[in-house]
């Protein structure tokens, strides 16, 4: 029945301010060439919001401890360019391994819980990967990070501080991954996520096996948050401890839930936006930052629950 | 609460379960699904023990429920939501490489569903009264094909210039289909129900046709004799 | 050895008042309300500061400044119920969740402006180096209060609890939130005054914190994750729970810094995700 494939078919189509937001990504090449730096970090965070958008914004996982896949990919990249290899794309698939072996494992237990005990188990889990972190200093480096990353060249470019290949690296990288993403959520199991988020209860009696479509879904977020770790990794040639903190994991939340969750681009949205920020502000002492990021999400919630995109989608809905 | 349960339920036949407030019927429903485990006892379907099945399973089974609250997806669409129960009933919720519209074929039978039903498909659902709303629990529950239906009291709360399209939907159900609605409508009941089952604390009371229970006279004890009557 | 394990017990014990102070009230209220409340530990600066302003501006005793930091955080609590808190009952766990971490990163901030990032401090409220002698061992006089003060309050909140009408509604509203509506209590007020009492119990346990664990801007999230751990390992809504795990965390977090240094937190947080995933509802929740 063309009618109601049309009604799928207009969900996939590639709107058209989509194709120029991509088109723009591209600007910063040409016109802010000193800031290719900022550049690379944005996309680093979009992807790793990204990541997050696909467990809170889809299928309602709320986890305080995503950083812990972040983490693990950056750690990962980081121990294999200082130990082994310094090629980055190896390092690439060498973090999403280990954060998808550390999602996998997780998952089991993360998605049998709601609610607060969810809140509080992402959390637990994440501390305890970062005590770990901390303690196994032999390891990691400890308190002061992850020392004597070299980092290859890739295709022959190298990481200069010009950043223009971090920056190529990094779009790339997120855009591929976005990709995934998007194939993901208009495809029958970006359903089944949907639908787990919208009534979890009825999924059971509709014959879905939400356990296992959460693993899966946990899993496939935590080899995004790990890839996007190493491109940190990768970008800076340093892995710090606080790629695991919780201030991460808090921070990307954040972003995500200023872009508005479950809206593909919110995570991309509310990194460029709360990076851009924070890099003009920087001058100013970060605990004002966190005054004003303090009274945003109190803002955000209060009146603009479905973030900046969605209050648009809401203007937009209106203005029809 | 509901004990002692020996119940049967042969193919085919539509079966009211009635009792008042508090009886168990939501609970034995419950029990039948696999939302709720039993302390003791065994569930058949067609022969096969399912009793240590989670719901999800008996589904695949062939034994799908609708609810008393609406238990919908808010922010899909009708067409969505059945056919997510489709695509979940063909096991092809676990593709995540492929897009929705290459599945024509779930999205036909989805539509086919929604249009006998007369929901119309691309709302969402928090956008459809509510009388539609019931319809679509139904529509959820038949795109699993089963071959026992549960329905939690489908009339409730239908506005009556809406309970018509419901009504003539529940007559046009398949004859094939085993049905158990839980109703307290007795008009519903007795134009819908080829038997009847009673309950009370827990218990079943009495079983038969609507004539035997319409002149059982414990069920008029329980109905009439006590003020809380359910008609 | 024996003295040492005394010490650890003793002053894990004291410890653990502490932590009961802080989270008690967070336990009564989520299990009444469900309201995931992360700026708990907020109304504990709120308290803590309150007393430190006291004592160095106005040169009240640490005692007498007491009273005043459990109803500054019982104040505090109260205006944030009433003008934010309210609105969000019925939202999602993630709102709730956000808009308190907001409150948290506010707190943070705006104490870190008045009072800067330094640790505060008070005058020892007792002589720091007269400990109490008993059975050859000594213990000090400081924790030998909190665990007296920390047991009397626990008296009287159980006492409040059982034998009071408040404490009937409030064990009610905690049981069955729709049922206690239905026999006509107000669910809205009973919370609302636990709500202010937990804020200024968590006041209460901020200021007497400062002669244990100092006081500095990020003491709003640095101890969240153990009053998280107490709450969720005693069950929402118990008080008898919460004394229970805030004695076990608290002397077990002595016992590992003592026997074990090098391991850190680890143990706690491994404890924590052990027994959130043994019993989701806490050892004596409800749900």
């Amino acid at each position: 029945m063309a009618s109601a494939d049309a009604h799928f078919r207009e969900k996939v189509r590639w709107h058209p301010l989509e194709i120029a937001f991509w088109l723009c990504t591209l600007l910063p090449f040409v016109v802010t060439p000193n800031y290719l730096s900022l550049a690379s970090q944005i996309a680093i965070t979009a992807l790793f919001a990204l990541s997050l958008d696909l467990i809170l914004g889809y299928a309602g996982i709320v986890s305080l401890g995503h950083a812990a896949f972040f983490g693990v990919g950056a750690y990962a990249a980081g121990l294999l360019a200082k130990h082994y290899w310094g090629e980055p794309l190896a390092g690439l698939v060498v973090a999403a391994v280990a954060a998808g072996i550390v999602g996998y494992a997780t998952s089991h237990i993360v998605v049998r819980f709601r609610h607060l005990a969810l809140i509080m188990l992402t959390m637990g889990l994440g501390l305890l990967l970062h005590e770990a972190a901390n303690s196994a200093s032999g390891l990691t480096g400890g308190a002061d990070g992850l020392q004597g990353v070299r980092v290859g060249s890739l295709f022959g470019f190298r990481f200069d501080m010009f950043g223009r290949t971090a920056y190529a690296y990094s779009l790339a990288v997120l855009f591929l991954c976005f990709l995934v993403c998007r194939r993901i959520i208009h495809s029958p199991f970006g359903l089944a996520l949907r639908g787990i988020r919208e009534n979890a209860t009825r999924m059971p009696a509709i014959g879905a096996p939400s356990l296992a479509h959460l693993r899966k879904a946990y899993t496939i977020a935590a080899v995004m948050a790990g890839i996007a770790g190493a491109l940190l990794t990768h970008t800076t040639s340093t892995v710090s401890l606080e790629t695991l903190s919780f201030g991460r994991s808090a921070d990307v939340l954040v972003i995500l839930i200023l872009g508005g969750a479950g809206r593909l681009y919110g995570g991309i949205i509310g990194a460029i936006i709360y990076m851009v920020a924070r890099d003009q502000f920087s001058g100013i002492n970060p605990q004002y930052w966190y005054f004003w990021i303090g009274l945003l999400l109190v803002a955000v919630v209060m009146f603009l629950p479905n973030g900046i995109l969605g209050g648009l989608g809401a203007l937009y809905k209106k203005s029809k | 609460m509901a004990q002692d349960i020996a119940l049967e339920l042969p193919q085919g036949v539509r079966y009211a379960l009635i009792g008042p407030n508090g009886a168990g019927k939501t609970t034995l429903m419950n029990l039948m699904t696999g939302m709720l485990r039993p302390d003791s006892g065994q569930i058949f379907l067609s022969g096969e023990e399912i009793t240590s099945l989670k719901p999800d399973a008996r589904v695949k089974r062939g034994l799908a429920r609708t609810f008393q609250i609406n238990t919908l997806f808010p922010q899909l669409s009708a067409l969505e939501s059945v056919t997510l129960s489709v695509l979940e009933r063909e096991g092809i919720s676990r593709t995540w490489w492929q897009g929705l519209p290459a599945y024509g074929s779930a999205i036909d039978e989805a539509h086919a569903i929604l249009q006998s039903l007369k929901i119309p498909p691309t709302r969402e659902t928090r956008e459809l009264p509510y009388g539609q709303q019931r319809l679509l629990e139904i529509a959820l529950a038949l795109a699993t094909r089963p071959r026992v239906l549960l329905l939690d009291e489908p009339a409730a709360g239908v506005p009556k210039d809406e309970s018509a399209a419901l009504f003539d939907a529940i007559a046009n159900l398949s004859r094939e289909l085993t049905i158990l609605f839980i109703e307290h409508d007795m008009d519903v009941v007795l134009r819908f129900a080829s038997r009847i089952i009673v309950m009370v604390g827990g218990r079943i009371l009495v079983e038969g046709t609507p004539d035997e229970i319409a002149h059982d006279a414990r069920v008029h004890e329980v109905y009439l004799g006590k003020s809380h009557a359910a008609a | 050895m024996l003295s040492s394990l005394a010490t650890v017990l003793f002053d894990g014990f004291a410890y653990g008042m502490l932590l009961f102070l802080l989270s008690v009230g967070l336990s009564v209220t989520l299990g009444m309300m469900n309201f995931v409340n992360l700026a708990h530990c907020s109304f504990a600066m709120v308290g803590g500061y309150a007393t430190v302003t006291m004592v160095s501006k106005f040169g009240w005793s640490f005692f007498a400044t007491l009273p005043m930091a459990f109803l500054a955080g019982a104040a505090v609590a109260l205006l944030l119920e009433k003008l934010l808190f309210k609105k969000l009952y019925r939202a999602s766990d993630l709102d709730q969740c956000l808009l308190t971490i907001g409150i948290v990163f506010v707190s943070i901030a705006t104490f870190a402006w008045f009072y800067t990032t330094e640790q505060q401090s008070v005058p020892a409220p007792f002589p720091r180096d007269q400990p109490i002698s008993f059975l050859g061992m000594s213990f000090g006089r400081y924790r030998a209060f909190l665990i007296v003060a920390g047991l009397a309050i626990t008296g009287v909140l159980i006492l409040l609890l059982e034998k009071t009408r408040f404490g009937a509604q409030v064990r009610a509203a905690v049981d069955n939130q729709r049922m206690a509506r239905g026999l006509g209590i107000d669910v809205d007020r009973a919370f609302m005054f636990t709500f202010a009492l937990g804020g200024g119990l968590a006041g209460l346990g901020g200021a007497l914190s400062i002669e244990v664990v100092g006081l500095d801007p990020s003491f709003a999230l640095a101890f969240l994750v153990y009053v998280l751990i107490v709450v969720a390992v005693g069950g929402l809504g118990s008080i008898g729970g919460s004394f229970a795990a805030a004695v076990v965390l608290g002397i077990s977090d002595m016992a590992g810094k003592y026997y074990f240094p090098w391991l850190g937190a680890f143990v706690i947080y491994l404890v924590m995700v052990a027994l959130l995933m043994w019993r989701p509802a806490g050892l004596f929740g409800k749900r």
